[in-house]
């Protein structure tokens, strides 16, 4: 006999009627691939750059909705011992320093653990040296005893240079070396790597062979990977073998303001008001002021940002995946339309407005999963000027800062502003700039009652100003 | 190349909107022109040479028809040249492993004179043709034939990127030369175990020579080595977009045996209306066809299947019907008609004549306005494809369109055939790979369906009248 199906109204999903294997999922309109929770084990000497990729590879799977945890057992060792005096507590002769770093170790492991169980964690990263088999083997018992996956992620460097622009990027600015000078610092950790060069063994293409793994040699020119398990390792791998550390910028920018945004309406495939294409000229002179090198530029296929590009008078390269959120039923309806037609839709939208997803149309979540193309991409290259959309750039944006999904749709992304994004360190510079011309806001804020019984004055308390 | 931003921007360009493809593009007295480009996958400017590397039976075929199949479907013009089809094609008659001896002075002149023949096409089809990818399949276990090849490359402009399969798993080569070299025109006229001792043989007088692409010698290259059919990868110097796609799609395929399974979910509503489209739910007809399908699939006994919908009423209905877990994907969803959503084909007539026209013209190309294309949807697509290529037996319950395209990759059909074939309701294709391409099982659940088809009329010009346009529209209620 067949259930009846009914659609979720705020996803959009046709779900059986009573309860179903859907309902137990984790409520994500999207295939969901992992079973197993995975661990990550990086593996290499420091100044390796572990803690960068595993940041990284963090934030990544997070914004792709695979809730992920960076477990760094450096921050363990850092919050037991207080205060770091020298290199001489990783010596492997010293059993004091031994015995707090395998307390910290083991710590770190049962808070994982924890991720997993208790907090619905699909990937923990365990960000350590684990430079000996003996270490490696620990964590794969571990990981057995509980059933999850394991993949290493090993990164080897032999390069002088790299290390030594590593150590200067970050583990000067470490907690670690607050109160020493430059010279004092460098010397010293350069005598902590010597510390753990003695007991290194790297994974063994023969006798580590069963493992899941994959190496990074100088900082991604090589790469060895060995039995990839499943769909998230794949990922992961394609994601490894796709980032690089060269420096660049990522210029993110809205399309210059639209007929459609002046009208305080949404979606739509307008051109540009007067002040849009004002914008468009001026985004062309700061450009040129930028005075970037091999500058790539990307619109989506709708009219305002083609537009925007045009005015750069340089080649660019139209993406579909680039387009705004298509609002369905709403497009092109002012947020007072939207309130007097569909009142409810209004107000799950602001109950859930990273999940919400419009009838006939798209869901924030929808979009990333449309973006990651476009975030691997940009990963790939190098200089980048992104012409785009409100919705869009907050995707993107959420993505190089880190938001959590919660935050994501309330980022403010204004017309005529351009983001300038610069990789530092673990994370990213943000630079804004405002080109001065007028524009209307398009940032309406969750208003304060969400219920969908209140009344319009509430549900509209937030809408921005239009004609 | 350089991308600087004019000094003194000019007045920005009007727009046109392209009527096939919906595509802005600026326009000069009346003339699209040519300035932007679609982000179409790969964005290289120069050409690539794939080359392949390794002995006899290590599935450089295989894995060079595969590739193919797979750039030419994300639309990256693509194609093979294989050595040994060349050498066929000269002598005609294949008599014995003795021809490959090393010391066969003879033979080796003709095999050099086959790989130049061969390069001489790949310089063509890349320079003169259009193409963008070539992939050279020959052994080219020496390093003295990749130095020959990298010249070449460097001389025309083209990128050069070695794919090298190692494998000395006896089982797995035997396998090999059993499922695909004793079909070979090579040995029409020998019996199974005159082949293969022919072959070993033939496997013997390369392993000399062979020198294995080496981590330190060949560091400056660009390439992937893989071993033991997938177990390991070393990836090399991987330049550009097209390179990474290549790798990742390489470390995504097996050759594990598997089956899957494509149909379409079950008659629906508007089925039967023969209107487009939609999110309507499963006729009383296509209801039946959920369940003949749940008895269908469980007589298969398939060990360990994995069903998959799309986010539409219709497919999940059909799935419900099977009562095993199954998951949704949204980029599965049936193509986005737009304006024409819902719309009788009579309609669509009616309303929009010239989008009609300019759908017959170019189906594969033509976007619905505020909709999709066949070629958006194979963009959209391209996920599945690389899941299910992980994947080993999955149950795909889909679309028509989406089956189209789905059909296409496996099959190996052009662009232009893609929008044409023919996927009726309540008929399931079972697809299992085997030598170097697919086995086509087609299997009609039930006769009882609208038929959906609508094929290309005679007449696709934009001035046609409308009895001609709905000429091929098929009968519905």
């Amino acid at each position: 006999m067949q259930k009846e199906l009914t659609q979720t109204p705020l996803l959009k999903i046709w779900v059986p009627w009573m309860g179903s294997n859907l309902n137990r999922r984790r409520g994500s309109s999207v295939p969901q691939f992992t079973n197993a929770p995975t661990m990550i084990v990086m593996v290499g000497l420091p100044a390796r750059g572990k803690t960068y990729i595993s940041k990284k590879l963090a934030r990544y799977l997070n914004w792709i909705g695979v809730p992920t945890k960076v477990f760094n057992v450096g921050q363990y060792r850092r919050e037991a011992v207080q205060t770091y005096k020298n290199f001489e507590f990783f010596r492997v002769d010293n059993e004091e320093g031994m015995a707090i770093r395998k307390a910290c170790a083991a710590a770190a492991l049962k808070d994982l653990a924890a991720y997993f169980t208790q907090e619905q964690g699909q990937v923990a990263v365990f960000d350590a040296t684990n430079t000996t088999e003996e270490r490696r083997a620990l964590i794969l018992c571990f990981a057995k005893e509980r059933g999850y996956k394991v993949f290493f992620v090993e990164s080897m460097c032999n390069d002088p240079d790299i290390i030594a622009e590593n150590i200067q990027q970050v583990k000067l600015g470490s907690p670690d070396y607050a109160d020493r000078d430059t010279e004092e610092a460098m010397q010293d950790f350069i005598q902590r790597i010597g510390c753990y060069e003695a007991t290194y063994v790297p994974i063994d293409d023969k006798t580590d062979r069963r493992l899941s793994y994959i190496k990074i040699f100088n900082v991604g020119s090589r790469y060895l990977v060995n039995r990839v398990q499943g769909h998230i390792q794949s990922r992961i791998v394609y994601y490894l073998m796709n980032i690089h550390v060269t420096p660049r910028s990522i210029y993110l920018t809205r399309h210059g303001e639209s007929e459609l945004n002046l009208l305080g309406r949404i979606g739509g495939d307008s051109g540009l008001s007067p002040r849009g294409q004002r914008y468009a000229q001026a985004l062309a002179g700061f450009i040129e002021g930028q005075n970037i090198s091999d500058l790539k530029v990307w619109t989506s296929h709708m009219k305002r940002t083609i537009q925007t590009a045009e005015a750069l008078g340089a080649q660019y390269e139209q993406w579909k995946a680039l387009n705004e959120i298509d609002a369905g039923v709403c497009e092109e309806l002012t947020y007072e339309e939207i309130q007097e037609k569909f009142p409810e839709e209004f107000a799950l939208r602001d109950q859930d407005k990273f999940r919400y997803r419009y009838p006939k149309g798209e869901s924030y979540e929808d979009m990333v999963h449309r973006l990651e193309p476009v975030i691997m991409e940009l990963e790939r290259q190098e200089n980048v000027l992104v012409v785009c959309h409100q919705a869009v750039m907050r995707c993107l944006l959420a993505y190089f800062l880190d938001k959590s999904s919660g935050d994501l749709p309330y980022l403010r992304c204004p017309l005529h502003t351009v983001l300038k994004l610069t990789p530092q360190a673990y994370g990213c510079k943000v630079e804004p700039f405002f080109l001065n011309i007028e524009a209307v806001n398009t940032h309406r804020d969750r208003p304060a009652n969400v219920d969908v019984s209140r009344e319009p004055a509430d549900a509209l308390q937030t809408v921005p100003d239009h004609i | 190349m350089e991308n600087k931003p004019a000094s003194n921007p000019a007045k920005p360009r009007e727009l046109t909107q392209n009527p096939l493809k919906k595509i802005w593009m600026p326009y000069k007295n009346g003339l699209p022109e040519k300035h932007t480009s679609q982000r179409k996958v790969c964005m290289t400017n120069c050409p690539t040479l794939i080359v392949t590397v390794g002995l006899p039976a290590r599935g450089k075929t295989y894995i060079s028809k595969k590739l193919t199949r797979y750039l030419n479907w994300i639309g990256v013009p693509t194609r093979e040249f294989n050595v040994g089809q060349y050498r066929r094609d000269y002598m005609k008659i294949y008599k014995s492993f003795e021809f490959f001896r090393p010391d066969n002075e003879e033979g080796l002149k003709i095999r050099q004179h086959c790989a130049s023949a061969a390069l001489n096409d790949v310089r063509q089809y890349l320079s003169d043709e259009g193409g963008q990818v070539a992939v050279f399949d020959a052994t080219n276990t020496t390093r003295e034939r990749r130095l020959t090849i990298f010249q070449f490359a460097k001389q025309n402009g083209f990128k050069v990127f070695f794919v090298e399969s190692v494998c000395e798993d006896p089982h797995v080569i035997q396998e090999n030369i059993v499922q695909v070299k004793l079909g070979s025109p090579d040995y029409t006229n020998c019996n199974t175990e005159e082949a293969v001792s022919d072959f070993m043989k033939r496997i013997q007088c390369y392993e000399n020579s062979y020198q294995t692409l080496d981590e330190v010698l060949d560091r400056d290259l660009s390439y992937i080595k893989i071993m033991d059919v997938g177990r390991r990868y070393l990836v090399n110097r991987v330049l550009d977009h097209i390179q990474s796609r290549i790798v990742y799609y390489l470390m995504n395929i097996h050759i594990t045996p598997r089956s899957i399974y494509l149909c379409r979910h079950g008659e629906s509503e508007l089925n039967i209306k023969g209107r487009i489209g939609g999110d309507s739910g499963l006729s009383a007809r296509g209801k039946e066809f959920a369940k003949l399908l749940s008895q269908f699939i469980a007589a298969q006994g398939i060990s360990d299947l994995k069903v998959w919908t799309s986010q539409m009423k219709r497919t999940i209905q059909t799935a419900e019907a099977l009562d095993v877990p199954y998951e949704q994907w949204k980029v599965l969803n049936e193509i986005d008609a737009g304006v024409c959503e819902e719309m009788m084909y009579e309609e669509i007539q009616e309303s929009h004549p010239l989008e009609f026209a300019l759908r017959d013209q170019d189906k594969y190309r033509y976007r619905y306005p505020k909709g999709e294309s066949y070629e958006d949807l194979v963009q959209r697509l391209e996920p599945a494809i690389m899941e299910l290529e992980r994947q080993e037996n999955v149950l795909v319950i889909c679309h028509q369109a989406v089956m189209r395209c789905l059909l296409a990759y496996f099959l190996d059909k052009t662009a232009d055939e893609l929008p044409y074939l023919k996927c009726p309701l309540h008929t399931v294709l079972k697809l299992t790979p085997v030598a170097y391409g697919c086995k086509v099982e087609s299997i009609c659940l039930s006769a009882e369906a609208v038929n959906t088809h609508r094929e290309r009329p005679e007449n696709v010009k934009v001035s046609r009248r409308s009895k001609e346009a709905l000429l091929t529209v098929p009968a519905h209620q």
